[in-house]
């Protein structure tokens, strides 16, 4: 794991020195709220409807068992004793007070954290893949490019006032766990065919109001030129993104108003002047931060395959946790393990302090100390040895975090919503909760096969609606909550965005209305190998809309 | 029918403008206008309390009164006069002095 240096150390607390003078300040009445909200944006702070909101950078979804242990100390000691993980890999904290935030923080940089650019038009938090240095079908690890990305995006004078927020994700595999088409960047490390490692790279992917799928600007960028390259994507983004309207100001606006091959031009000019300069990235400083995330001395554990064949024959519900919780390793006496955060019935992506207490203590036991957040909002355990699988299941069984259906449909990204979010236009928490209840058999679940399903409050889709193999987006009609159900979004490789089906359901008629659509598809696919995406791209909306809708057409 | 309502500088709590001339934490007791005058003599009180750095989101909200009680008009703002409809233990709703309205 990274490691803050002097540097690092110093200058976040110095961030904390600032804000706390700042909030004292705002206290005594000394700045005004004008003055104050923009300085406490830029530190994560939000107002939300019950109270401030405290978001927390996780860089790239990576945490040690004593980071996530002091998540669990902030939620316990100054919010109301649970943390919300998020789709960007942050966590959020509802309840914090204004007086507590310069506490917060110095707690948070003690263990390395802060929550510095989680909000503001900036480069955000680097999001990864959150198999990162784990996946068998990874190339290398992406994760020293993004920490490489966070040292120079972090208070970049130049990248601090962009027209819009900034969001860049990076996946090592070619099967994208990043959703890397949905961001301003995405950048997907591979090799070229003599071996050596580069980027492809997009620009002008998004959600919000207007989602767009990124454009692939190179095939390959050599390691070494990514900030010279970056830097020129922001560049004229910089320079040329919309600042008239808040709406079109994302770089995909401009990418899609300028055209892919005369941004690409653009791009590539800018590029020309920067590279080889001072932004060339140095190979031994690459070197130097791939150090940083050397995997575990992972030591052969052949013992695995009988202990886990055993576990297997001596319970069901660890034999289904397995099948649908554990992941392939590229060690093979070694497993990825999602905790899924999506119980049935519960909050997804919340997690109590407890629970995270638990977690810390089994990664530190069994994980090599070494804890996921996943944009699907789970955690994970990203190197477990399958002979201690057995023994990380107990411990999750006991702190309720055992549930095992990871790409099922009740593993439901679902945004804060209306419960919480002063930008809702409906609730998403219920929504998924009810979603979940009535699909609570693993049984019917795993029949069902891998589906997603995305919920969002309001059209800034931070529940990522629109890649949802089904998407659920809360809009406020006549006074009253109504869910429009997009079909067919896919956030990974193949990217694609959702379709409107029809017209909205009202909250109690939205599960019957998710049921109908999965029966329908149960009926159609070719056979349980033809996943809902697949079988929805193959028959199209027409038989779901027959479905949902041909009583009404029928009656009209 | 409006009432005021912001949220609390220090902590960010929920607040309404209350009959009694203070800003008080449940809905109940919010001072309510009930036309153009009494709207604009509310939104000179939340104007002063955002200056004074008492209150922040002053806004002036819908409500009717149904059985004597003040109901918001929209869904957020009754959620914000309630708490998280998913979490029945955190916000006014977990509160001893809590009323639901019907
Ligand atoms: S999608 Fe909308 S409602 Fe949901 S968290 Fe984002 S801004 Fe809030």
């Amino acid at each position: 794991m990274y490691r803050y240096d002097e540097f690092d150390h110093t200058f976040v607390q110095a961030r904390v020195a600032e804000l706390r003078d700042q909030v004292e300040r705002r206290l005594a009445g000394e700045i005004t709220e004008d003055q104050f909200k923009p300085l406490r944006l830029m530190n994560g702070v939000y107002l939300q409807l019950h109270a401030y909101m405290l978001r927390v950078a996780i860089p790239y979804g990576t945490l040690s068992g004593r980071q996530m242990r002091m998540l669990a100390h902030i939620a316990r000691t100054y919010d109301k004793g649970y943390g919300h993980f998020t789709t960007r890999q942050n966590i959020q904290y509802n309840w914090p007070a204004l007086a507590d935030i310069p506490a917060i923080l110095d707690d948070l940089a003690r263990v390395e954290m802060h929550a510095i650019q989680t909000s503001g038009n900036c480069i955000r938090n680097v999001t990864a893949d959150h198999f990162a240095g784990a996946a068998a079908d990874e190339v290398a690890d992406p994760r020293p490019y993004a920490e490489i990305l966070r040292q120079w995006s972090s208070v970049h004078p130049e990248f601090s006032y962009l027209p819009r927020k900034f969001k860049i994700a990076i996946t090592g595999a070619e099967r994208d766990r990043a959703a890397i088409q949905v961001h301003d960047i995405g950048l997907h490390l591979k090799k070229d065919a003599s071996g050596t490692l580069g980027f492809a790279v997009y620009v002008g992917g998004g959600q919000g109001r207007t989602p767009m799928i990124a454009k692939k600007i190179r095939d390959f960028l050599p390691e070494a030129d990514l900030l010279a390259y970056c830097t020129a994507i922001l560049r004229v983004y910089n320079l040329n993104g919309r600042r008239d309207n808040k709406y079109k100001a994302r770089i995909k606006i401009l990418v899609h108003e300028t055209g892919t091959a005369e941004l690409t031009r653009q791009v590539e000019a800018e590029f020309a002047h920067l590279k080889d300069g001072e932004l060339t990235l140095p190979e031994a400083d690459i070197r130097a931060i791939e150090a940083y995330f050397a995997p575990p001395a992972l030591v052969a554990r052949p013992e695995g395959d009988a202990a886990v064949t055993q576990a297997r024959l001596d319970s069901r519900g660890f034999a289904d946790w397995l099948g649908q919780n554990v992941t392939t390793h590229r060690h093979a006496d070694y497993a990825a393990v999602t905790i899924s955060l999506k119980g049935i019935g519960e909050v997804p992506g919340d997690a109590t302090d407890t629970q995270m207490d638990a977690v810390a203590d089994i990664a530190e036991a069994y994980g090599f100390d070494e804890i996921r957040v996943s944009h699907e909002q789970n955690l994970i355990l990203p190197h477990v040895a399958r002979a201690d699988l057995k023994a990380v299941y107990d411990r999750l069984v006991e702190i309720g975090l055992a549930t095992a259906n990871s790409n099922l449909i009740s593993d439901i990204i679902a945004c804060p919503g209306l419960d919480y979010c002063a930008l809702a236009n409906a609730r998403s928490i219920p929504v998924a909760q009810d979603i979940s209840r009535r699909f609570a058999s693993l049984e019917r679940q795993r029949e069902i096969g891998e589906l997603k399903l995305k919920i969002s409050g309001c059209i800034n889709a931070c529940g990522h609606h629109h890649v949802g193999h089904i998407g659920i987006l809360g809009v406020e009609k006549k006074g009253a909550e109504l869910y429009q159900i997009t079909l067919g979004g896919s956030g990974d490789e193949n990217t694609s965005i959702g379709e409107i089906v029809g017209r909205g359901f009202p909250p109690e008629e939205l599960t019957d209305a998710i049921e109908t659509i999965v029966d329908t598809y149960l009926a159609l696919r070719l056979d349980g190998s033809e996943r809902f995406i697949d079988a929805y791209r193959r028959l199209g909306a027409a038989p779901f809309k027959e479905a949902l809708y041909a009583g009404e057409a029928k009656a009209a | 029918m409006k009432v005021l309502t912001a949220n609390r500088l220090i902590d960010g709590e929920v607040v309404w403008y209350g009959t009694g001339d203070a800003w008080i934490e449940l809905i109940d007791g919010a001072r309510i206008a009930r036309d153009k005058a009494g709207e604009e003599m509310l939104q000179a009180l939340g104007k002063a309390a955002l200056a004074d750095n008492l209150v922040v989101d002053v806004d002036l909200i819908d409500v009717e009164q149904q059985d004597g009680r003040i109901v918001p008009t929209r869904l957020r703002e009754r959620i914000r006069a309630a708490g998280p409809t998913n979490h029945l233990h955190h916000g006014k709703q977990a509160r001893p002095d809590f009323a639901p309205a019907a």
